[in-house]
């Protein structure tokens, strides 16, 4: 049923969809991120597709990828995009279901928010941006979701260890960085 | 006469209200910030929300989770596909067996497994699924109610929360964190004489909900408190993603077990109750008909449940039984593999979903064909609905925080991962 939404949705973008699938049984076209605010909102707005309903947002990060029993074409390198953000619709009138998926450089990993076509994105895309560390362009109020504001860099990403702590603590028995600190002692201060 | 004045106004730090002239008994017309959470006893979970009001009306809110934030997604990339299970536990801690089988069936599917269960391990999953429900929604409904001053409701809930729980214990061993479910089927079969255990639960559950439905339905105080309160139309419930009771106390038609059935839900009959107005009064009665509901298929399933087996035979999957790993080397080096390798899947990736206690649970899974996943990301209702809280709270009062975050549901595990 739903091979039809994708044959409806590659007639309708040529240009815009990259490739599609439907392994397993979810229906996924692969989106440039430049059709992707047109993309979203035929979607929504075609009867025939009518996707009102989002599902999630999430994204990939390819940094690591080295599947077993592929050749090592398949296996990610620098040429290749490192994230994919990926966005799944249902249709409550359909029932009919769909990701989209669009590919993201390493360099410069940001794409047009959804936000404003479906409201549910607007936390999904702040979980990703937290988490992933991906820039949502027109997203209303981009801010950390999860973790607190102060927390450096991107935990979801695969080059971030697992080991690593980065606890919100105050702790006065360590030394303090003079550069950092706000009030720092000057020698002349003992006198 | 003048002393007594100005003894009254040290006392009071202000003058006394009739002595102020009308500009000075004005309240302060600015809008305050408030605090509530994130530990705050009428709150399920922990979340903080900040509050900018106009007297007691709300006109601006900023909700912040993750304060339960505990790496789900992080340490699964790191475990074993069945290692991840006890995970999934601790998402919603109320209803456990739920994610458990949304677990199992993301991993199926990525497998090729989905449907080629053998059907006993499908009507037990099917049988945990439902009293996880029930747990959800008991506790949902008992908690929203104390919370409203109705403290027996909650205890009447609660303790038959806990005949489900004793029946949920004696299945899988643990009263919470069941772990119950594995990839191809459960970890062991169903106790004996559990079909009778679970009759007579279910005969002691039914009295209850009709007591509970008697003191809350023409109950004046509860019903002055959640009519009304915390509405959403339908398009709205749609276009933020809302699902599960949710959704249909606010009119969607949507339920993952009927509209797209897994398991063996096409072989169970069932109804799918609706609201119409979405307020907190809607999401309660919806609530209420859905533990019915549930206690209707349970029904069902022990009429209608096979022998045979509980796992699938397939030996990429199911773990050889304790007999062969003690007493063969082939059993011992598939159970040695099974363990520290774990599950091998094959490349690809898969989004399963079912039904959850809050509504449309569905797991992520991204597999590069080792035996741990390269990605897992979890689809929580509660995130989502969370998200809606804040449009739902505006204009309302602060007292009206409560019943809408009560009848939300927010699970603090599963909205924070």
């Amino acid at each position: 049923m739903s091979q039809k939404v994708l044959a409806a949705l590659t007639a309708a973008f040529p240009d815009a969809v990259v490739r599609t699938g439907s392994a397993h049984d979810d229906e996924t076209a692969w989106i440039k991120r430049e059709e992707l605010l047109a993309v979203a909102t035929w979607l929504r707005d075609d009867p025939a597709m009518a996707f009102d309903a989002p599902v999630f947002c999430t994204c990939i990060d390819w940094i690591d990828w080295r599947p077993v029993g592929r050749p090592v074409s398949e296996h990610w390198s620098e040429t290749k995009p490192r994230f994919t953000v990926c966005y799944q619709l249902r249709s409550v009138a359909h029932k009919h279901r769909i990701r989209l998926e669009v590919e993201l450089p390493e360099h410069d990993p940001r794409l047009p928010s959804l936000a404003d076509v479906w409201p549910a994105f607007n936390w999904q895309e702040r979980e990703t941006f937290d988490m992933y560390g991906i820039r949502f362009d027109g997203h209303p109020d981009l801010r950390r979701i999860y973790l607190y504001e102060e927390f450096v860099g991107y935990p979801l990403r695969k080059d971030y260890p697992k080991e690593k702590r980065q606890p919100l603590v105050r702790r006065d028995d360590l030394p303090v960085n003079p550069l950092k600190a706000p009030h720092a002692r000057h020698e002349s201060d003992n006198k | 006469m003048a002393d007594a004045q100005s003894l009254k106004q040290l006392v009071l730090g202000r003058k006394d209200v009739q002595d102020m002239s009308d500009e000075e008994s004005e309240l302060p017309p600015e809008l305050m910030t408030v605090n509530m959470g994130p530990s705050h006893p009428a709150m399920h979970g922990t979340v903080r929300i900040v509050l900018t009001v106009d007297g007691e009306k709300i006109v601006k809110s900023d909700i912040q989770p993750g304060y339960l934030h505990r790496c789900f997604e992080k340490e699964s990339e790191y475990a074993t596909y069945t290692q991840v299970f006890p995970y999934t536990d601790r998402l919603n801690y109320v209803s456990p067996m739920i994610n458990n089988v949304g677990w199992a069936m993301a991993v199926e599917k990525l497998l090729g497994l989905t449907g080629k269960l053998p059907r006993r391990a499908e009507y037990i999953r099917v049988i945990v699924s439902e009293m996880s429900r029930m747990t959800d929604h008991l506790t949902c409904i008992g908690a929203s109610a104390m919370e409203l001053g109705a403290f027996t409701p909650f205890l009447y809930f609660l303790k038959a929360r806990e005949w489900l729980y004793e029946l949920l214990e004696k299945i899988s061993g643990a009263r919470l964190t069941h772990s119950y479910a594995r990839v191809g089927g459960v970890v062991k079969d169903l106790p004996l004489d559990f079909e009778a255990d679970l009759t007579l639960c279910l005969d002691k559950i039914d009295p209850v909900i009709v007591d509970v439905e008697k003191m809350l339905l023409s109950n004046k105080i509860f019903y002055d408190r959640v009519v009304g309160i915390g509405a959403m139309s339908r398009e709205d419930a749609i276009k933020t993603g809302c699902v599960g009771p949710i959704a249909r106390a606010a009119g969607v038609d949507y339920d993952v077990r009927r509209d797209f059935p897994y398991s063996v839900y096409p072989e169970l009959e069932f109804d799918v109750p609706l609201g119409t107005t979405g307020d907190c009064y809607d999401r309660y009665l919806v609530r209420l008909e859905e533990l019915r509901q549930c206690a209707r298929i349970l029904r069902q399933c022990m009429r209608q449940i096979p022998e045979g087996a509980f796992v699938v035979d397939d030996p990429r999957v199911a773990m050889p039984p304790k007999k062969d790993a003690y007493n063969t080397i082939e059993s011992m080096i598939r159970h040695f593999k099974h363990i520290v390798d774990g599950i091998r899947v094959p490349p690809g990736e898969a989004y399963a979903f079912l039904e959850g206690g809050n509504g449309e649970l569905g797991f992520f899974v991204v597999a590069d064909g080792t035996g741990r996943p390269y990605k897992a990301y979890c689809r929580s209702p509660s995130f989502v609905h969370l998200s809606t809280a804040s449009q739902l709270i505006h204009d309302h009062y602060i007292a009206d925080v409560v019943p809408i975050f009560g009848m939300i549901n927010m699970i603090g595990g599963e909205c924070d991962k």
